[in-house]
């Protein structure tokens, strides 16, 4: 079963409702039966002698869902130890069993680990084992694949897809995504606002798609923003020009005089990218995207290698030798809630970059330049007054990008600046960076680990893997026959609402 | 692991080493010769140069430092000015009085804190919670002495159940010299307790707040399970920096609470050296305490790294 909604649509407060871990202020009314017992009438008792044992639950952050002082054996042997009454050694080797059934196997990972020497995505797997440890009756999971990229979801959601069937367990999967949720799930029920939208047969609600709602959600998901064909770009010099850029990072120090070998983040890169063109950069999490990022906006420097902009080196400059630089190069941020100071006013939020013009605009001509800044994004001039916490996380992506093009800038590196929005959203904040590349002619850096925001808004892709750049060519060209392993592993295992649909269909008969 | 523990005991070193200084040069500073006070009034200027040279006082500074720091590594403080006896005696004497009194006031608050802070954190906001934080209000801001006064007056007078000051010697038992520590230690301890629950009790409702005491509850535990097996122990590195850094006024406590109790410890040795103008005293318990505050905090630095397994492999 999957439940299926956009943020504040009540998916997760329905998942803590049936777990009866409500926060505080919450009141719940009406029924929940789980095997006969009514569980908003359950003794606390009732509920803690269910938890963990019957129903197992799986969180979608997985870097903080494990306690940091605790091995990994004592957080998965817990549960067991508690509902079993089972004595130490009889827990660890259970729990020993389930990490190997989750793919962290003993040599590894011997249950002597602790949280931080893993990465997510094996953490998730720690969560799993822990919901799993049981083999409870239902299984919630929310969001189990969210912070992951791509790769590791798909083996994340086969892993649970395989443990499901093998103890016969049900799932409650939590999802904004339809794809993922019509891979995984018989039937899904679609929330907004608190309310049930439409419920039924997944393949069969997804591709009749009789709800308004449900049409909506499906269309956005797959949303492509109408574009020009890529325009013929290549006379002239390139915008942003990267020669075989390296960074390294010291490795950690193993005594006091020794260090361990350095660790190279970004390995020998070359690229450029015209005035107006938009480029992908995609790769799974740890490949380097960033740090690549961080050196063409002069955040960081390379260890060798030289970063043109504009013709320009911008390596190995001072900051106020980068000014003309900084100018013309902007940034969005893929966390739209951290990335404003919440006690400054949308002015001087939008204006900041302001400082990098050669003569500092008067106040009034800088309201002028913001007010237009934010028309652009489609916001009103009105909004100047508010604080960024009366935006909800769209209006703000909108505000970075306001402040992003408030200079003028010819480059604008979005470091994953859809992939923490509902897909609604998502949709129109990719329409309005199709636009402004029309409209203002900006070129894109477009930093992303998800396929589809790739295909709907660059016209060329680089695939980086382990700090190199592993295949590059034309957006749709790559993403449909791609030739390095590293790109083949990433589209497969892009989840695809099509192809999914397609797939239960085809099941069913 | 080895490379954390001994850059921790290369920074206590380097400490002491620029307290001892500090010590040397502030007492330096501060007028009053103690020859001629040793000699009084009346003494002529050949006679107290006499003495002087006799202590090595005329000797310059730095060779005046080097010898001092380098008896104190010996354990050889030099002798008192006004008790013509050697330092290390006098401290001896009153350690065994200063040292019990103030484990025994350490372990009391913390044996009152922890449980106090997890009581108000698991009720947060209601009655038990708002009557505890209150209690801890009123210990924070009461002096320590006028705790002592009142004890004194209920338990010594009132009850008689304690002596209400003075200390028989170990030699007189265990038992009476006990008795005789348990009311200052309690006095000290009360306002210490009250920082340290306050402590306790946000460091735990931050604790609460973590994803994985979610986990934790959705695995079936208890709540009175996960907060002693999951956010205690987390909470522990904001409480044991405070313990560590409360250490210090423990020690300075004491001064004021042994002189309340006529307690014949280093606090009450310290204040009366300082009367007597005995400088070599003042210098040489001072930089005992300053010795055991840097040891206690590097055992706080050394109990975050048993508590927190990432500081362990982190370098």
């Amino acid at each position: 079963m999957g439940l299926v909604g956009e943020s504040g649509s009540g998916k997760s407060i329905t998942a803590l409702t049936v777990m009866q871990l409500l926060p505080w202020a919450a009141r719940a009314t009406g029924r929940v039966t789980f095997d006969g017992i009514d569980i908003l009438a359950a003794s606390e008792d009732q509920m803690c002698a269910l938890r963990g044992d019957d129903i197992g639950m799986v969180f979608q952050e997985p870097m903080t869902a494990l306690n940091p002082v605790k091995t990994i054996g004592e957080q998965v042997a817990e549960g067991i130890r508690w509902h079993t009454k089972a004595s130490r050694s009889n827990a660890e080797d259970r729990a020993r069993k389930m990490l190997d059934r989750v793919g962290l196997p003993s040599a590894q990972f011997p249950l002597s680990r602790y949280p931080h020497e893993l990465s997510g995505g094996q953490r998730q797997r720690v969560v799993i084992a822990i919901a799993c440890a049981l083999k409870p009756k239902l299984l919630i999971a929310d969001e189990p694949t969210t912070a992951l990229d791509v790769v590791l979801q798909a083996q994340i959601l086969d892993l649970l897809r395989g443990l499901v069937a093998e103890n016969r367990m049900g799932l409650l999967l939590i999802s904004h995504d339809l794809a993922v949720v019509t891979e995984m799930a018989d039937r899904i029920t679609i929330l907004r606002h608190g309310e049930v939208m439409e419920a039924g047969d997944t393949a069969r609600t997804l591709s009749e798609q009789l709800h308004p709602y449900t049409r909506q959600l499906a269309q956005a998901s797959m949303h492509v923003p109408a574009r020009a064909s890529t325009k013929e770009i290549g006379q002239g010099k390139p915008l942003l020009q990267v020669d075989s850029v390296t960074r390294d990072y010291p490795g950690r120090r193993t005594s006091l005089l020794k260090r361990a070998a350095p660790i190279r983040a970004v390995d020998d890169v070359s690229f450029s990218i015209d005035p107006g063109q938009s480029v992908a950069l995609v790769g799974r999490s740890g490949c380097g995207k960033s740090t690549l990022a961080r050196m063409v906006l002069a955040l960081d420097g390379p260890s060798s290698g030289t970063i043109r902009f504009r013709g320009e080196v911008i390596t190995g400059k001072s900051e106020a030798e980068l000014r003309p630089a900084r100018r013309d190069m902007q940034v969005v941020f893929q966390d739209p809630y951290g990335s404003f100071d919440p006690r400054q006013k949308v002015e001087k939020l939008v204006a900041e970059p302001l400082h990098v013009l050669e003569k500092e605009p008067t106040s009034a001509e800088r309201r002028e330049m913001v007010a237009k800044a934010l028309h652009e994004v489609g916001l009103s001039p009105r909004d100047m007054d508010k604080y960024p916490h009366e935006f909800s996380g769209g209006q703000r992506q909108r505000l970075s990008i306001a402040r992003a093009i408030i200079t003028r800038p010819r480059l604008v590196v979005a470091d994953e600046p859809v992939s923490a929005l509902d897909v609604s959203i998502r949709a129109q904040i990719l329409d309005l960076f199709a636009e402004l590349n029309q409209k203002l002619g900006i070129a894109y850096l477009f930093i992303t680990h998800d396929l589809t925001v790739a295909r709907a808004i660059t016209d060329q892709v680089m695939v980086m893997h382990d700090g190199r750049i592993v295949e590059r060519g034309g957006t749709s060209e790559v993403l449909d026959h791609p030739q390095s392993e590293a790109a083949k592993a990433l589209v497969a295992a892009a989840p695809d609402l099509h192809r999914a649909i397609a797939r239960r269909l085809q099941e069913q008969g | 692991m080895t490379a954390y523990l001994l850059k921790r005991l290369a920074i206590a070193l380097v400490t002491l080493v620029l307290a001892s200084m500090v010590v040397f040069a502030v007492l330096e500073i501060i007028p009053g010769d103690p020859a001629r006070l040793m000699l009084g009034l009346n003494a002529s200027a050949e006679q107290v140069e006499l003495l002087r040279n006799q202590m090595g006082l005329d000797a310059p500074l730095a060779t005046r430092y080097l010898h001092w720091a380098g008896g104190l590594l010996s354990l050889d403080f030099g002798r008192s000015y006004t008790y013509s006896v050697p330092v290390i005696d006098l401290v001896r004497e009153r350690v065994v009085v200063s040292l019990p009194l103030a484990l025994i006031a350490l372990a009391l608050s913390t044996v009152i804190a922890i449980p106090v802070g997890l009581f108000s954190a698991s009720r947060r906001g209601r009655a038990g919670d708002t009557i505890a934080m209150g209690a801890a209000q009123l210990g924070v801001a009461v002096p320590n002495f006028w705790f002592a006064l009142m004890l004194i007056y209920l338990f010594a007078v009132w009850l008689r159940l304690v002596p209400a000051g003075g200390f028989p010697g170990w030699s007189a038992g265990v038992w009476p010299a006990l008795k005789s520590l348990v009311l200052p230690a309690i006095a000290l301890a009360l306002p210490q307790a009250a920082i340290l629950a306050r402590v306790t009790r946000s460091a735990l409702i931050e604790v609460l707040h973590e994803d994985y005491i979610r986990t934790a509850r959705a695995k079936g535990l208890p709540y009175r399970a996960v907060l002693w097996r999951h956010a205690l122990r987390n909470a522990m590195i904001p409480v044991l920096t405070i313990l560590g850094l409360q250490f210090a006024f423990l020690l300075a406590g004491t001064i004021i609470v042994e002189n309340v109790f006529y307690l014949p410890g280093l606090g009450r040795l310290v204040f009366q050296a300082i009367t007597q103008r005995d400088l070599i005293v003042v210098e040489s318990v001072v930089m005992l305490l300053v010795a055991a505050v840097i040891a206690v905090n590097l055992l706080v630095d050394l109990s975050y790294a048993v508590v927190d397994p990432r500081l362990r492999s982190r370098q």
